[in-house]
């Protein structure tokens, strides 16, 4: 398997986790081509996630907002509310082949741990999650629904108390318990292999919105819209259009002006954390810079490797959305369509809203989530 | 490299832990006080390889405006006020990375740095933080762990300089009280494939672990998060001096077996 992506990616970890890494390649390149394993996979993420999500045709907002035809791919139908789960459940079945008792992972919004807690209490595995105390004080609710489940939340005091110090704990965790616990990062960032991983078990949204739009449209849309924190939505869509001639927009969280999440849009540079060389905000001595967004999930000083290739290559653009124009998109598609889409899908949303007007384009969004755990929080803010 | 005597005492401490001033008198208390090399720490924000002390130890550090260049500055004074035993910048990749690869690796070298130790750097990844270190004719300093196979010890070895730095326990860096089995293997398996010097570190706290690590094959300890906890808040040498000197004492008392 290839370490790179173009001049991003690789293996950034202490050497303890080098040889636990190359045996989750190993086991990774087994059940890839595996028929059994997809089988299974295929029909879980069927009959207990929900799969294939509709491709709906929002019409009214198309036609409110006059920049074409827009399409919603509708991960936020999912079980549990978001696309984290096609991740989730993949890697815990992986986890299960190799013989793991013990999840762990990290989360921001707290979808990707209730996620992995969802896919560990359906496989019986024992779970942890990791959150930052600031994420786990706006996402309350989550963290009610992880222990529900039976997963022990550790909330993480450390650094700006957010996802990247979650990330931080996560990785020492693993580091002394690799033997008995697969960790379960939930974007598509970290040391290789996690950003194919967490790219592959993703991939289902492109491939199937793909197949979608040519049913309903005929021919390819003109560009696909996501948003971006560690980037995992957005390549999962972007994955199946690639070689197409389809323009690609990920979207950053702009945060309130002054304090942002803006990596391959603002000023960040590349730098090496979480066992990846990629963009990271940081200052000028290298030390990781706090981020801030409206939205939990795109609150991260780094992106996916992935996406910096992207970038470099000029095969896909980024943008940013500030915290007003995603709470703007949130109560437009809650008005219009009846969409209450979760507070990172609505940056994307929020960017479709400041295109450029237009008849006969055809645009995908992908509605990585829903937004009822986003409402107490709106609530607070449209007051 | 400044020749690295054996068995040899090497206490990590974060430069600027609460500051520059500190750092410095902490160093030269260890080192009347038996220590034969040190790993000086230049803090990161994200210390993905410690454990809570040092990652406390290296928040306090920031807090008080510490940055790379003034670690490599108090590195320099050192030098200046004739400290002569070798010292080792320990830090993340990136800061390395951020600074400059060969711009930072020259500028360690022009202070007295004798090397570097980068816990999130492994081989595969090494390629240009080494050449930086060939072309300066510093020790790039590589780990080796329970978890590694012969053949990646010996992949590890080939290539490696100065010394290798063999973890103790697979995990993080954090006082633990227990001998470590795992180490005392890795140690006779790292001996038989290297000429190197191996140092132990990671999980070190008290004497008898030292002495027995020496006794098992050992040529040097490393002591971090015992010796933070030592100061830390309180901001006295004393303490820290006396268990230095009876680390050393004890240490070079041992007779191999």
């Amino acid at each position: 398997m290839k370490r790179y992506f173009g001049r991003y990616g690789g293996q950034f970890v202490p050497e303890t986790l080098v040889p636990a890494l190359t045996h989750l390649e190993d086991e990774y390149c087994r059940i890839k081509d595996d028929r059994n394993f997809q089988e299974n996979l295929g029909s879980l993420l069927a009959d207990y996630c929900g799969r294939p999500t509709p491709l709906y045709l929002a019409k009214r907002l198309s036609k409110k907002l006059g920049v074409g035809k827009i399409y919603l791919k509708r991960e936020d139908l999912l079980h549990t509310g978001a696309h984290k789960i096609n991740n989730a459940i993949g890697q815990c079945l992986l986890a299960k082949k190799m013989g793991k008792k013990r999840i762990i992972a990290e989360t921001g919004a707290g979808q990707h741990g209730v996620a992995t807690a969802t896919a560990a209490a359906l496989l019986g595995l024992e779970c942890e999650i990791y959150m930052g105390s600031i994420d786990a004080k706006r996402q309350e609710l989550n963290v009610f629904k992880m222990n529900l489940l039976g997963t022990r939340v550790n909330i993480v005091e450390s650094g700006s108390r957010t996802l990247k110090d979650a990330i931080n704990e996560a990785l020492r965790d693993y580091t002394a318990n690799f033997r008995d616990t697969h960790y379960l990062i939930g974007s598509a960032l970290g040391p290789h292999p996690y950003p194919t991983i967490v790219r592959d078990f993703q991939s289902v949204i492109g491939a199937e919105a793909k197949k979608q739009i040519l049913e309903k449209e005929g021919e390819l849309p003109d560009c696909l819209v996501a948003c971006v924190g560690g980037g995992s939505n957005a390549i999962g869509l972007f994955s199946a259009f690639l070689d197409d001639a389809v323009g690609m927009i990920g979207v950053e969280a702009g945060g309130d002006g002054v304090r942002h999440a803006e990596r391959l849009t603002g000023k960040a540079r590349e730098g090496v954390l979480h066992g990846m060389k990629s963009y990271f905000l940081q200052d000028k001595d290298g030390q990781i810079q706090n981020t801030y967004s409206v939205s939990a999930g795109l609150d991260y000083a780094g992106v996916g490797p992935e996406h910096s290739n992207l970038k470099e290559m000029e095969r896909a653009e980024y943008v940013s959305v500030n915290d007003q124009e995603a709470l703007a998109a949130f109560k437009a598609l809650s008005q219009y369509e009846g969409i209450s889409p979760a507070l990172e899908s609505a940056h994307a949303v929020g960017y479709v809203m400041k295109m450029e007007k237009s008849e006969d384009k055809t645009i995908i969004v992908n509605l990585s989530g829903r937004g009822d755990k986003d409402a107490p929080q709106v609530k607070e803010l449209l007051r | 490299m400044r020749e690295l005597k054996k068995p040899a005492l090497m206490p990590y401490v974060c430069c600027g832990d609460p500051d520059a001033k500190f750092t410095k008198k902490l160093i030269r208390e260890m080192v009347a006080n038996g220590a034969d090399a040190i790993e000086l720490g230049v803090p990161f924000s994200d210390p993905m390889a410690d454990g809570k002390t040092l990652q406390d130890a290296a928040e306090r550090a920031l807090e008080g405006g510490m940055t790379p260049k003034k670690a490599i500055e108090v590195l320099r004074e050192l030098r200046e006020e004739g400290i002569e035993i070798p010292i080792f910048i320990m830090t993340y990749y990136n800061i390395v990375f951020s600074n400059g690869v060969a711009d930072f690796t020259k500028l360690a070298k022009e202070a007295g740095a004798d090397g570097f130790i980068i816990p999130d750097l492994p081989i595969e990844e090494s390629g240009e933080m080494r050449s930086a270190c060939d072309d300066n004719d510093r020790v790039l300093v590589q780990f080796i762990t329970p978890n590694c196979s012969d053949k990646r010890l010996e992949r590890i070895a080939k290539d490696a300089k100065g010394f290798l730095y063999a973890v103790s326990v697979l995990g993080i860096t954090g006082a633990r009280d227990e001998v470590s089995e795992d180490a005392i293997e890795l140690i006779r398996r790292a001996k038989k494939i290297t000429d190197l010097p191996v140092v132990i570190g990671f999980g070190i706290s008290n004497e008898a672990q030292a002495s027995q690590y020496v006794k098992e094959g050992a040529d040097g300890v490393i002591i971090g998060s015992k010796i933070a906890g030592l100061y830390a808040g309180r901001n006295n040498t004393d303490e820290v001096a006396g268990f230095c000197s009876s680390v050393a004492e004890k240490m070079k008392r041992v007779t191999r077996v």
